[in-house]
């Protein structure tokens, strides 16, 4: 975003002369912490998660033969995702998923969404203060926020979101990958993984503030 | 040039968040966003919320690897590295 040049980091550099020395337990390393997530990556693009698997069994070889190639001009997170997004994105076309999750991002994000109610601003024509608040936010009771329930009430508006904004959120706030890595991944472009993210995160502050305040009518 | 004209409004702010924590604004538009907090309580407000959810879903956790799985994948790592090198000019 800044335009200077990608910098290599320590443990990046360190994986990869590891990897190419053949050591099990670098890629281990990389296998526990990747894994799970391009898992849940390749099931967008692919119909069923048997599929997934073959096609992150399949990234995890292209990674291991392509290695050498690797030239540190991104991190090597973002490397694997771009092999993981190519293979993916290919094999759910030959497979034909109904429409390809990129398509369907950039749908999503392209639809008009309020981050919050449009009922709590005042109008446009307001003599006073024009979409200033008219019922603003009130304060949360920060003790609960980590608490058990609190995170369930968390679960149940991610699992409410659509996918696109689900798979957005889980892997830049619940992985707390960058949105490089989050664009590779998921072929979207960064203003609608921004969009995107931004909805999810909208969704789960208001399922957060109905908690909170205990409007649970509207929450069931 | 008058940025005053163009004051942010809170509909507006609160749509732009996201792109204000990855610094992701033109300066002038963080410049009136930053603005805005100076003189908007309930604002500073809902961008503390939304930073505090985030923190809140960064709690939540990840499945790990099922051990069969993994194992799996480390034969296929070691397979390859017990194989020659592929000649250069090799498809892949």
């Amino acid at each position: 975003m800044n335009g200077e040049p990608f910098q290599q980091t320590a443990d990046d550099a360190a994986l990869v002369a590891a990897l190419r020395a053949g050591d099990e337990q670098a890629f281990v390393t990389l296998v526990d912490r990747y894994n799970a997530s391009m898992l849940r990556i390749a099931r967008l693009y692919v119909r069923t998660p048997a599929l997934a698997e073959e096609v992150v069994q399949e990234t995890w070889l292209a990674v291991i033969q392509g290695i050498d190639r690797f030239e540190g001009r991104s991190s090597l997170k973002t490397w694997i995702m771009r092999i993981l997004a190519n293979r993916a994105r290919t094999r759910g076309a030959r497979e034909g998923r109904t429409v390809p999750f990129s398509a369907l991002a950039t749908a999503d994000a392209a639809i008009g969404e309020a981050s919050v109610e449009p009922e709590r601003f005042r109008a446009r024509d307001d003599g006073e203060w024009p979409y200033h608040w008219a019922a603003p936010p009130r304060d949360w009771p920060e003790e609960r926020l980590l608490a058990g329930e609190t995170l369930q009430v968390i679960g149940g508006a991610l699992d409410e979101l659509p996918e696109s904004q689900r798979a957005v959120i889980r892997l830049r706030d619940v992985e707390g990958w960058d949105a490089e890595e989050v664009c590779e991944a998921l072929q979207i472009s960064a203003g609608n993984q921004r969009v995107l993210l931004h909805r999810a995160r909208a969704k789960v502050r208001a399922a957060l503030e109905r908690y909170f305040m205990g409007d649970m009518a509207t929450a069931a | 040039m008058s940025v005053l004209i163009d004051d942010i409004t809170c509909r507006e702010l609160v749509e732009l968040v996201t792109d204000y924590l990855d610094g992701a604004l033109s300066p002038a538009d963080r410049e009136r966003f930053e603005a805005h907090l100076q003189i908007c309580d309930a604002c500073v407000m809902y961008v503390d919320q939304l930073r505090s959810t985030v923190t809140a879903v960064g709690t939540l956790s990840e499945e790990t690897l099922e051990p069969a799985a993994r194992d799996e994948l480390l034969r296929a790592f070691r397979d390859w590295h017990h194989k020659p090198p592929k000649p250069p000019n090799a498809p892949d």
